[in-house]
């Protein structure tokens, strides 16, 4: 009995700070329309802050304390509000998420970068001191956390309700240009709900880390609970937060108490917090679609058939004189680059054209590799099947949250990638703990590719067919009907889409592509464990698809070079391993805007590059084909295409723009079906 | 396809299957909190007749086409159509029966081209699977922007049009898929002196195919010009109702009106040159922030 009484205590002391890290992310997204999945790396960051000045520097307790929740934390939340998060409210949710990806990897970037991997530890405060209550010993740590929770609340009602700013605030949700007219600076109340936001995460980390431990995955996950909380509370209603805090406080504690130690059920206490969150996602009320005008995205245009094909051709061509002269390591390299462009395309689809986030791609990589093995026929059925279990596994995830915003379907995916990293991939029915499983290489039609180049070569061909596959879905009417949906879901609604299933069906086939590659990287590698499929992989691959260019099949196969490069450069140079990822992060959070990527820059080059020096080199060299810049096909078809090349380029640019005008056609403007510009 | 070409021959004459109004707004309550943005609102719309809804700014009328669309839950009330009760039908269903609407703020397809937007509009009218199959609507959905006026821009982005021309492409797009309602919330507003004047025969040419046409409108020529019947919305409840010669001279509805202009000259005021009051990038709501109820 007294030990149900402690677990009690225990459950409601992490379920206050669970509320005071809630509260934070309810305010911020409130305020600002933006949901910061970076609030837990924060909460991460500022804990290692709080180690630095009070472990390292030897500053005293409570003068760290009021410099990190202080000084610190709000300069953080101010500047992330200031010059990333600035205007996202109004973006697609798309954009949001990705901005706030970017913000998680770059804070767990710098926080690796600054702090190295290393034991270290923080006190609890008063560490020693504790109270005899009822027959058992409450910490004077204890006490202060639900003090501290009790005072945030009441400090928060009293700020939102009883104050001039707290107004503004509320007010400047439901209408920014409204909270202007009359005065207000919706922008200096966004920078000061950030900088309080942020506040709270650092006093929620600080908190927690003496028993979580300074940890940067275990904090960075922290955020999982504040999702929960949150949700509950609709991420309005402060309150309901506390209560959904308390509550997966005390479900934490009760399952950490009492779960049995061994077998399945013994890893469920991994994921409380997150199959809490998929419950309370699950039970949220049907939305509402929304109306308000989204602006359409400038896509990186169509290639022409010609020109795709061509491309591919090249692309193979090159692989396979390329793969000859490897050596096998590299040969794995260059195949596990092929497997990343190939879970990339499952990214063009889904994100590039449907406009919805998934922060569980790598984790459907795993579903299907597990599938495959499994399964355990190597040919083109087994390969097949993996890629529908996959698919099935991603409608699943899918379903329950069909109802609901794009933003509830990526927070869905990210609770299950949790789950699947966590409990199901570590099972001892899957890869089990800390072991691998072996697969055998694909046979087609009954020849089994045995040499590592020609498996890559295979791969490359797979990641061919599947972007060809995806440019003719994209040109036809369910193209359309897709980028229409990503466009206005509420015209989509009112011309008779019923977008449930639609949206069902895709988010299916993009876990469908992922499988795929995850069974042909099973082939690839012979031995595949969990910890090749661990959620964190799926943030970088949003990240890296949205820099190279999410919307196109060229960006796809980019980022999945640059996917692959990442951890060997990481490896080549462990000085400055978090620096990558910070690098990527700004580079994902100056393109999120633009998803188009490097890819289309590169276009643009190409095209830039023809208009200059096209016709003088073709006419230097007449036989020749046309050179690489120009990124076209033979000398006939560039020639064709160099003019009216010309005028698209100069299109794409008015509408990036935003301008309303229609270019004037020039006297040499080609046909009509010749104004594609480059781009495969 | 061949219900666009009966978008051209009007076949909509005969399809009173049941008595009474195709559209039934019966006692409709929507509150935002504490504000009340529709209040007991009952009016109706009928087959061949063009049907005015206008007021004030934040009156409620925009908030009155979610209810009817789907899009907003009222708080109370139903709204019937060809006679079901239709309170709790989701939005593609409601379309797929024939209810067809465009929106005050635009909600055209920006990265599609006009002539994308509304062969979408015609793919999901002939159903997502069906959509697969190669259409053979082409020239019907050329005949469809040529009959509304935006032919020329054809190939054109949707979200580089000028907002006139988007508001036409957003009534290309409901054609398609040929409702026997069409709600129009601000139609004309963007639309130039000669373009208003040829969308009011376009909008008499769709009423006498048939169709049950509700308009919002704060261009009062305009729906002088072409409505059956008007029905004059206020703080969320309606004050007037009638044909458009009432509706001049009802003093209810000069004085919600005249209430926000000049008072030293209101006696001057009639109704037909009431300030234009359409504003698309912005609302006002606030000058009626907790007035409601
Ligand atoms: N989603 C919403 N949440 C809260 N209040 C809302 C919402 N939508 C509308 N309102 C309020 O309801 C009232 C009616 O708004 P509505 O948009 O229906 O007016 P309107 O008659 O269309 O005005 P306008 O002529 O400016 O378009 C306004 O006070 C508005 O602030
Ligand atoms: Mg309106």
């Amino acid at each position: 009995m007294s030990s149900f009484l402690a677990f009690t205590i225990f459950g409601l002391v992490s379920g206050a700070a669970y509320a005071i890290a809630a509260s934070g992310l309810v305010l911020t997204y409130s305020t600002t329309r933006v949901f910061n999945i970076a609030h837990g790396a924060l909460g991460m960051l500022l804990s290692f802050v709080f180690w630095d000045f009070s472990v390292r520097q030897g500053m005293p307790t409570l003068l760290a304390l009021f410099l990190v929740l202080f000084v610190v934390a709000p300069a953080i939340g101010w500047f992330l509000q200031r010059f990333v998060a600035r205007g996202l409210g109004d973006a697609p949710v798309s954009v949001s998420l990705v901005v706030t990806v970017a913000i998680l990897v770059a804070t767990l970037g710098l926080a690796q970068q600054v702090w190295p991997p290393e034991a270290r530890s923080v006190q609890p405060f008063f560490a020693g001191t504790s109270y005899e209550m009822f027959g058992f010993f409450i910490t004077a740590h204890q006490i202060i956390t639900i003090v501290l929770s009790l005072v945030v609340a009441v400090g928060l009602y009293v700020l939102l309700n009883r104050t001039r700013i707290g107004t503004a605030m509320r007010a400047s949700v439901d209408n920014p240009e409204l909270l202007k007219l009359f005065g207000g600076q919706p922008e200096r109340v966004a920078a000061l709900s950030w900088a309080i936001g942020t506040s709270l995460a650092a006093l929620a980390g600080v908190l927690l880390v003496s028993t979580v431990g300074l940890d940067y995955f275990a904090l960075l996950l922290l955020v999982i609970n504040a999702f929960a909380a949150a949700i509950l509370g609709r991420l309005q209603n402060l309150p309901l937060t506390f209560v959904g805090a308390m509550a997966l406080g005390l479900v934490t504690s009760y399952a950490s108490g009492y779960l049995p130690t061994d077998g399945l059920l013994n890893s469920v206490r991994n994921v409380v917090p997150a199959l809490f969150l998929f419950a309370v996602i699950v039970l949220m009320p049907q939305a509402q679609l929304r109306i308000g005008q989204v602006k359409g995205i400038v896509s990186a245009p169509l290639p022409s058939p010609f020109k795709a094909l061509s491309w591919s051709g090249a692309l193979l061509l090159g692989v396979a004189l390329v793969a000859g002269a490897l050596s096998e390591a590299n040969l794995l390299l260059v195949g596990t680059a092929a497997t990343y462009a190939i879970v990339m395309l499952s990214l063009v689809l889904l994100t590039g054209y449907g406009g919805h986030v998934s922060l569980a791609q790598i984790t459907f990589v795993g579903v299907g590799a597990l599938a495959y093995i499994k399964i355990d026929s190597p040919n083109l059925v087994g390969l097949l099947l993996a890629g529908l279990v996959a698919a099935g596994v991603g409608a699943l995830v899918a379903l329950p949250v069909i109802r609901l915003t794009g933003l509830y379907l990526a927070l869905a995916t990210l609770a299950f990638a949790v789950i699947m990293d966590r409990m199901i991939f570590q099972a001892d029915f899957a890869f089990g703990f800390n072991g691998s499983l072996s697969a055998e290489r694909l046979s087609i039609l009954g020849y089994q590719v045995d040499s590592t180049a020609g498996y890559v070569w295979v791969m490359a061909v797979f990641f061919v067919l599947m972007g060809l596959a995806l440019l003719v879905v994209r040109a036809g009417p369910l193209g359309r009907m897709l980028v229409a949906l990503r466009d206005s879901p509420a015209a989509c609604g009112t011309l008779g889409l019923d977008q449930r299933w639609f949206r069902v069906g895709l988010f299916a086939a993009s876990a469908g592509m992922a499988g795929i590659a995850g069974a042909l990287y099973a082939g690839l590698r012979g031995t595949v464990g969990a910890a090749e499929f661990q959620f964190f992989g799926s943030f970088t691959l949003l990240l890296l698809a949205v820099v190279f260019g999410v919307t196109s099949v060229t960006g796809a196969a980019l980022g999945g070079v640059g996917l692959m490069m990442l951890p060997v450069l990481q490896a080549d140079y462990p000085g400055i391993a978090g620096l990558f990822f910070v690098v990527i992060a700004v580079g994902a959070i100056l393109l999120a805007r633009d998803p188009n990527g490097l890819a289309n820059q590169l276009f643009r080059l190409g095209r830039l590059l023809d208009r200059r020096f096209g016709n003088r080199i073709r006419e230097r060299i007449p036989v020749l084909p046309v050179p690489g810049g120009s990124l076209g096909g033979m000398r006939e078809q560039a020639r064709a295409e160099h003019d009216a090349n010309a005028a698209a380029d100069q299109s794409l640019t008015t509408v990036g723009l935003g301008g309303g005008a229609a270019t004037t056609p020039g006297p040499d403007q080609g046909p009509a079906e010749n104004k594609e510009p480059a781009g495969v | 396809m061949s219900s666009l070409a009966e978008t051209f021959a009007g076949s909509h004459r005969a399809s009173g299957r049941h008595d009474g109004p195709l559209l039934e707004v019966d006692h409709v309550v929507v509150q935002f909190g504490g504000v009340t943005a529709v209040n007991e609102a009952c009016f109706t719309a009928d087959p061949g007749t063009v049907t005015g809804l206008i007021g004030p700014n934040g009156a409620g009328k925009t908030t009155c086409f979610n209810v009817i669309s789907g899009l907003q839950k009222p708080t109370r009330g139903t709204v019937r159509f060809q006679g079901k009760d239709v309170s709790s039908t989701p939005v593609h269903r409601r379309s797929k029966r024939g209810m067809g609407r465009t929106f005050q703020r635009l909600e055209a397809f920006g990265s599609l081209s006009v002539r994308d937007n509304v062969k979408v509009a015609a793919d999901i009218h002939r159903g997502v699977l069906k959509g697969f199959l190669p259409g053979g609507h082409g020239k019907n959905i050329d005949a469809l922007l040529e009959r509304v006026g935006i032919a020329a821009y054809a190939d054109e982005r949707a979200d580089s049009i000028p907002t006139g021309t988007a508001r036409l492409l957003e009534l290309a797009r409901c054609l398609a898929g040929d409702p026997k309602l069409l709600l129009l919330d601000e139609p004309s507003s963007g639309l130039d002196e000669t373009e208003t004047d040829a969308f009011g025969d376009l909008l008499r040419d769709l009423a006498a195919e048939g169709r049950a046409i509700l308009m919002v409108e704060h261009d009062m020529d305009l729906v002088m010009a072409v409505c059956d019947v008007i029905h004059v919305l206020d703080f969320g409840s309606i004050i007037a109702s009638g044909d458009p010669a009432t509706i001049r001279r009802d003093p209810a509805v000069q004085k919600a009106y005249l209430g926000y202009s000049d008072e030293a000259d209101a006696d001057a005021h009639t109704v037909t040159d009431l300030p234009a009051v359409s504003d698309d990038t912005m609302v006002i709501p606030a000058a009626r922030e907790g007035v409601g109820s």
